[in-house]
């Protein structure tokens, strides 16, 4: 084993660890918490893969906002200190449904795969990837319509946010 | 020779052969150096705190007209010593109720995510932690660490105050992460690089020249993300005790203490390498070690003024303080990078035809830049103009709360 992979299964177990105490813990604070633990794993992943750029951004959004505002959101809207109600409601079985139905689609796929055997191909040029990875975002054959649909999307919720929370003046 | 020029790269390159020499394999042998080097700069950082916090004292002092420190050493240099000592020995008092692995994790977190910051900063041109290509969001995503301690620590703490002091922290500093995220973009744009040495070495012509008002933005959201005054509405003592330090007592204060220094001087050394050439200076690319002399000039420089800053102003009331930051600062940083985009694009593709000296080109360019900000700047004081308070606005009656009660009339007569 070299040493990457031994660093890459360490940080595959501790994620999955943080991610299975983030639907177990009764705290709502301390799910957050794991669930910075959990996305900063994923952060190492990128790191791995040879993609700092996407470590990086994960880290900026998913942790410095995202968790942050999970945080702030609990502890606007519940007693945070001694909050221990239940963990599920009547629609348990749903979400369970849903998630072993994802997790054998996953699974499916993955056992057709050939990927597994094969040599993942050398980086060449690591310091011009986000010049293209910025270029292909823009250009019409590529990445143009999702992109610009996703920044719709974001807009629309930006401004549905605002107008749920603004005065209404009527 | 090359010890005196550059002595941190010497002795590192020799630490390298030595460890190669014990037959150690390449990639094991640069982490030992890289572990060694962390450990110094960090060991580093703390020192300099010892000073700054001689050196704000003594400023702070100055300015209201005492003495300051001047007891232990030479101008009290080394009154932090003792002081230090003695927070060693005071007692850890945690609270009844209080969340106790968080309550110990969020002082680690504020002094860990400022150290870290220190990573990409280059001191001199061979004197880097790491060259990151992605080093500007690096410093972004360092930076939100340190906001996620501060609400950590007011939530555990089991407080009213401390949590009160959590919540302005994410009003304050996550909001002031916008306009600082703009700001930064635009010497990003300027050298057409996300590296933070690499922007140095582009900075033939400081930025601070080519966009004041990104400088500006950036100083003054750096301010904010410190928390100190005019933006210490954390830890505002006339309202909430100590904000979210409140129950924190001992090292763990002290953490906490450390920590906002180390933030103070990086803001700095972040406003110095940025914006002020760095390391640039005469001979530094030959002589490594004048770089790291130029930088802390420069870092210092800047760090009066924030000291400057933070003794002579007033803290600002919460709505005064999110009304700056949405309604002035992010439309203000928002229109400069869009201007900055097109006029930098217009100048490379018109550039050519203009047949310029090739030492003149950055100097055209840099007036260019620095005009077209000029003119922002007369367009946002017009703008700013009409909206001037020309009367005291009542907004609501004054409430008396303590009244003195009638006198009894045998008083009077």
């Amino acid at each position: 084993m070299t040493v990457e992979q031994i660093i890459f299964l360490f940080v595959a177990a501790v994620t999955l660890i943080a991610g299975i105490s983030v639907v177990t813990s009764r705290n709502l604070i301390h799910s957050a918490l794991w669930l910075i633990l959990t996305l900063s794993g994923i952060a190492v992943f990128y790191v791995l893969l040879n993609a700092g750029f996407f470590a990086v951004i994960q880290v900026v959004i998913y942790i410095g906002a995202i968790a942050i505002l999970f945080i702030f959101a609990a502890m606007l809207t519940r007693r945070v200190m001694q909050d221990t109600g239940p963990q599920s409601n009547s629609n348990w079985w749903l979400g369970a449904v849903v998630a072993l139905l994802f997790f054998a689609g996953i699974t499916l796929i993955l056992i057709n795969w050939q990927g597994f055997a094969t040599q993942a191909p050398m980086l060449t040029n690591t310091s011009g990837q986000l010049s293209q990875l910025g270029l292909a975002l823009v250009s019409p054959d590529k990445y143009v319509l999702p992109f610009e649909l996703a920044s719709v999307l974001l807009v629309a919720g930006m401004i549905g946010a605002i107008f749920v929370a603004g005065d209404k003046k009527q | 020779m090359n010890f005196i020029i550059d002595p941190i790269s010497f002795i590192a390159n020799w630490l390298m052969n030595l460890l190669l020499s014990l037959g150690l394999s390449p990639i094991v042998s640069n982490v030992i150096v890289k572990f060694i080097g962390a450990f110094l700069l960090g060991t580093f950082g703390f020192s300099l705190v010892i000073f700054t916090i001689w050196l704000e004292r003594k400023l702070y002092a100055r300015i209201q007209d005492r003495f300051g420190p001047n007891r232990v050493g030479p101008w009290g240099i080394f009154q932090t010593f003792p002081d230090m000592i003695k927070i060693f020995t005071k007692e850890y008092i945690t609270p009844v109720g209080a969340d106790k692995i968080v309550y110990n994790l969020a002082p680690i977190f504020s002094v860990s995510a400022v150290l870290l910051t220190w990573a990409v900063i280059p001191f001199a041109p061979t004197i880097v932690g790491t060259d990151l290509n992605v080093g500007v969001l690096y410093l972004m995503a360092v930076g939100s660490i340190g906001a996620l301690g501060i609400i950590l620590a007011g939530w555990s703490s089991n407080n009213k105050y401390s949590l009160l002091g959590a919540f302005r922290s994410v009003a304050q500093v996550v909001s002031y992460e916008v306009p600082m995220i703009l700001a930064l973009l635009i010497p990003v744009l300027l050298g057409q690089s996300m590296g933070v040495n690499s922007l140095v070495y582009a900075q033939d012509v400081w930025f601070i020249f080519l966009s004041p008002i990104a400088a500006l933005i950036f100083f003054l959201s750096c301010l904010a993300e410190t928390g100190r005054a005019p933006f210490d509405l954390l830890e505002a003592e006339s309202e909430l005790v100590a904000g979210y330090q409140t129950e924190y007592s001992g090292l763990k204060f002290g953490m906490f203490y450390v920590g906002e220094f180390l933030h103070a001087f990086t803001i700095s050394a972040l406003m110095a390498t940025l914006f002020l050439g760095g390391w640039r200076g005469p001979w530094a690319e030959q002589v490594p070690i004048l770089g790291v002399a130029w930088f802390f000039i420069k870092a210092f420089l800047v760090y009066f003024f924030v000291v400057l800053i933070r003794i002579s102003m007033p803290r600002l009331r919460i709505d005064q303080m999110l009304n700056f930051n949405w309604k002035f600062l992010t439309p203000l940083a928002l229109v400069l990078l869009i201007i900055t985009a097109i006029v930098e694009k217009s100048f490379m593709v018109i550039a050519p035809s203009l047949n310029l000296m090739e030492t003149a080109i950055p100097w055209v360019r840099a007036g260019l830049h620095l005009s077209v900000n000029l003119i922002i700047i007369l367009i946002t004081v017009q703008i700013l103009k009409t909206h001037r308070v020309k009367e005291v606005q009542i907004v609501g009656k004054p409430r008396l709360v303590a009244v003195a009660p009638e006198p009894p009339a045998s008083v009077i007569s």
